[in-house]
C-alpha cells in the first residue's frame, strides 16, 4: 500500500529524440548548455551551421559569441548537449581555428613556415607533402613578405595572414575566426578581408566568424546568426546571399545595405530588451 | 654642335632639388656622449675614494688608494696568486651551477606541467628557497665534511632551488592561447609539452638561471670563508682582511664583483640568443 502513496512524485520524461538539422546542414548543436559562475550562459540551446557556407555570429556584448565557437571547437568544456560534424564528433574532425590575438597564437620559437607547417607535422604528414600544401598555400595567398622570418619580425596584418594560412595548411572542414580582425588596421582589415573570401570562393570551407562590426559580418556572410543577450538564444539568421565576390561596390548596394539594417534593427531589439 | 643645346635643355629638364637636401646633413653628436654615460659613475666613485683617502677621512690601513687596490688586481689577476684563487672560485661556482641548471630545469618543467605535483611541493621549495642557504652550511659540514665538495654541494642547493621554482612557474604560467591554439590543431598532451611548454618555459628559466648563478657565486665565496677552505675568493678576502693586508683585500673583492657581474652579462648574452623572441 505504502508503495503506492509513497510513490516518486516524478514521471518518466522521455529523453527528446534527437533531430536532425536541415538537409546540407554541417553542424548539429543540440541542448547545449553552459553555465558561468552559477549563471546560464546557454540554456537548451539549438543551432544547425549549414555546411559550405560562411555564418557570421554577432550579439550583444557579453552574450557569448566567442564563448559559442570556442565551445563548438572543443576549447571550452560544455555542460551538457551535443555538437555533431556532420554526425561526427569533434575527434574525428579536422577543424582550424583564428585567434584575435595573433601574437599570443603564433609561436614565436618556430619560423614562420614551421608556424604554418605545424599542424601538418602534427598530422605526421611527409616532408614531400609538407613542402607541396606550403607552396599551394604561398600562392593562394600570394605571400609577399619572408616566411622565413620569426613571427615577431613580420607586421601584424602578416602576423594574422600567417595564422590564417596555419589554420588552413590541413584542409579543415570547418574554420572558425575569432574576431580576426579586431587587432589590425583598417588596411590590413580589407586585405585579409578579401583574402577569407577568395579562400572560402576557392575551397567552399564552412567559415564561423565572430565580429563584432556589423558590416564586415554581413560583407562576409551567407547567413548572419544573431544572439540574444544571456541566457543567449538564437534572435534571428538572417541570411544574405549577394553574389560573391563581393567588392566595395557591393557596401552600397541595396540588398547589403538593407540586410546590415535589418540586422542592425533585430541586435537593436535584442540589446534593449 | 647639336649637342650643346641638348645640354642645356637636360640641364633645365633636371629636377628641382631642394638645397637644403644637397646641405650636408648633420648628425646630432649624441651618441658620443651616450656611450660614455655608463662610465661616469665608476669614475666618481673612484674621485671620491680617492679623495677620501688622500684628505684622511678614513684610517689608511682600512682604505688603501685606489690605485693601489687596482695594481693589486691587475697584478694579481695577470698572473699573480689572486688569479688562482679566482679561477678556483669560477670552477666552484660552475660546478655548482651546472649541477643546479641540469637537475633543476628539467624537474621544474616536469613539476609545472603537473600542477598537483607542484602544489604537494610548492611548500617545501619555497620555505627553503626563503631559508639562507649559508644557514644550512653547518648541516652541510656534517654530510659532506670539510671538504671542496661541501663547498659545491651547498651552492648548487642554493641554486637548484631557484632554477626548480622558476622553470615551474614557466610552464604554470605559459600562455593559455598557445597551448590552446596547439590543442585545437590535434596536439597531444605530449606534443603540447614539449612544443609549447617546454618553449614557453625557457624564457622564465633564464630568469632563474641568472639568479642561481649569482646565488651559487654568493654561496661559494661564503662557503670559502668559513668552512676551511685554502683556496678561492672568499678565503684570500678574509686572509687578507686577518693580516691587514687591505690592497689584498680590495682587490680581491673587486674580482669577486667583477666575476659575478660578468656572469650576469654572460647570461644576459646568451639568453638573447636563445630566447631571441623575448620581449617582442
Amino acid at each position: 500500500m505504502s508503495r503506492f502513496l509513497n510513490a516518486p512524485v516524478f514521471a518518466d520524461v522521455p529523453t527528446r529524440p534527437f533531430q536532425p538539422g536541415p538537409a546540407g546542414t554541417h553542424i548539429t548543436i543540440r541542448g547545449l548548455t553552459k553555465y558561468f559562475a552559477g549563471w546560464p550562459l546557454y540554456e537548451n540551446f539549438d543551432l544547425d551551421i549549414p555546411k559550405h557556407k560562411i555564418v557570421s555570429v554577432f550579439g550583444p556584448n557579453g552574450c557569448g559569441k566567442s564563448t559559442l565557437i570556442n565551445m563548438i571547437a572543443g576549447l571550452v568544456p560544455i555542460d551538457a548537449g551535443e555538437i555533431l560534424f556532420d554526425g561526427k564528433s569533434l575527434k574525428d574532425t579536422k577543424i582550424g581555428y583564428v585567434f584575435q590575438n595573433y601574437r599570443e597564437a603564433m609561436f614565436p620559437w618556430m619560423r614562420t613556415i614551421d608556424n604554418i607547417a605545424y599542424p601538418l607535422q602534427l598530422a605526421g604528414k611527409s616532408k614531400a607533402e609538407v613542402d607541396r600544401r606550403m607552396a599551394e598555400l604561398v600562392a593562394s595567398f600570394d605571400v609577399k613578405f619572408d616566411l622565413n622570418r620569426y613571427p615577431y619580425e613580420l607586421s601584424g596584418g602578416q602576423q594574422q595572414t600567417a595564422s590564417i594560412m596555419r589554420a588552413l595548411a590541413p584542409e579543415p572542414e570547418v574554420l572558425f575566426l575569432d574576431e580576426p580582425f579586431s587587432a589590425l588596421d583598417f588596411e590590413m582589415t580589407l586585405f585579409i578581408r578579401e583574402k577569407l573570401q577568395e579562400v572560402f570562393i576557392q575551397t567552399g570551407t564552412t567559415m564561423v566568424l565572430v565580429s563584432h562590426d556589423l558590416e564586415e559580418a554581413v560583407y562576409l556572410a551567407d547567413e548572419v546568426l544573431l544572439l540574444t543577450k544571456r541566457p543567449t538564444k538564437v534572435a534571428e539568421i538572417l541570411p544574405y546571399t549577394d553574389p560573391r565576390p563581393r567588392t566595395t561596390a557591393t557596401l552600397s548596394e541595396p540588398s547589403f545595405v538593407a540586410a546590415k539594417k535589418r540586422s542592425l534593427e533585430v541586435f537593436q531589439r535584442e540589446v534593449r530588451r | 654642335m647639336a649637342a650643346q643645346p641638348l645640354a642645356a635643355a637636360n640641364e633645365a629638364a633636371k629636377p628641382w632639388v631642394s638645397p637644403a637636401a644637397s646641405a650636408p646633413i648633420a648628425v646630432p653628436r649624441t651618441t658620443d656622449w651616450g656611450r660614455a654615460l655608463p662610465f661616469v659613475g665608476p669614475v666618481v666613485l673612484f674621485i671620491v675614494w680617492d679623495l677620501v683617502v688622500r684628505l684622511g677621512l678614513v684610517k689608511p690601513i682600512l682604505l688603501p688608494p685606489p690605485l693601489a687596490a687596482l695594481g693589486a688586481l691587475a697584478n694579481g689577476l695577470a698572473g699573480g696568486a689572486l688569479l688562482g684563487d679566482f679561477a678556483v672560485t669560477v670552477w666552484r661556482t660552475v660546478q655548482a651551477f651546472g649541477i643546479a641548471a641540469v637537475i633543476g630545469m628539467p624537474l621544474g618543467v616536469l613539476l609545472g606541467s603537473n600542477e598537483k605535483a607542484y602544489r604537494s611541493v610548492e611548500f617545501l621549495i619555497d620555505f627553503f628557497r626563503s631559508t639562507p642557504s649559508s644557514a644550512l652550511i653547518p648541516l652541510f659540514l656534517m654530510i659532506f665534511g670539510v671538504s671542496d665538495i661541501n663547498k659545491v654541494a651547498i651552492a648548487a642547493f642554493g641554486a637548484l632551488l631557484i632554477v626548480t621554482f622558476n622553470s615551474a612557474y614557466g610552464v604554470i604560467n605559459a600562455r593559455k592561447q598557445r597551448v590552446m591554439a596547439a590543442r585545437v590543431m590535434g596536439a597531444t598532451r605530449w606534443q603540447i609539452f614539449k612544443d609549447v611548454l617546454v618553449w614557453e618555459s625557457l624564457q622564465p628559466s633564464f630568469v632563474g638561471l641568472r639568479s642561481a648563478v649569482s646565488m651559487a657565486l654568493v654561496i661559494v665565496i661564503v662557503a670559502e670563508m668559513f668552512i676551511g677552505a685554502d683556496s678561492g675568493l672568499g678565503n684570500r678576502i678574509i686572509n687578507a682582511q686577518q693580516v691587514m693586508n687591505v690592497k689584498d683585500m680590495y682587490a680581491a673583492i673587486l674580482a669577486a664583483g667583477a666575476l659575478g657581474y660578468a656572469l650576469n652579462v654572460l647570461f644576459l648574452l646568451v639568453e638573447r640568443r636563445i630566447v631571441h623572441w623575448s620581449g617582442r
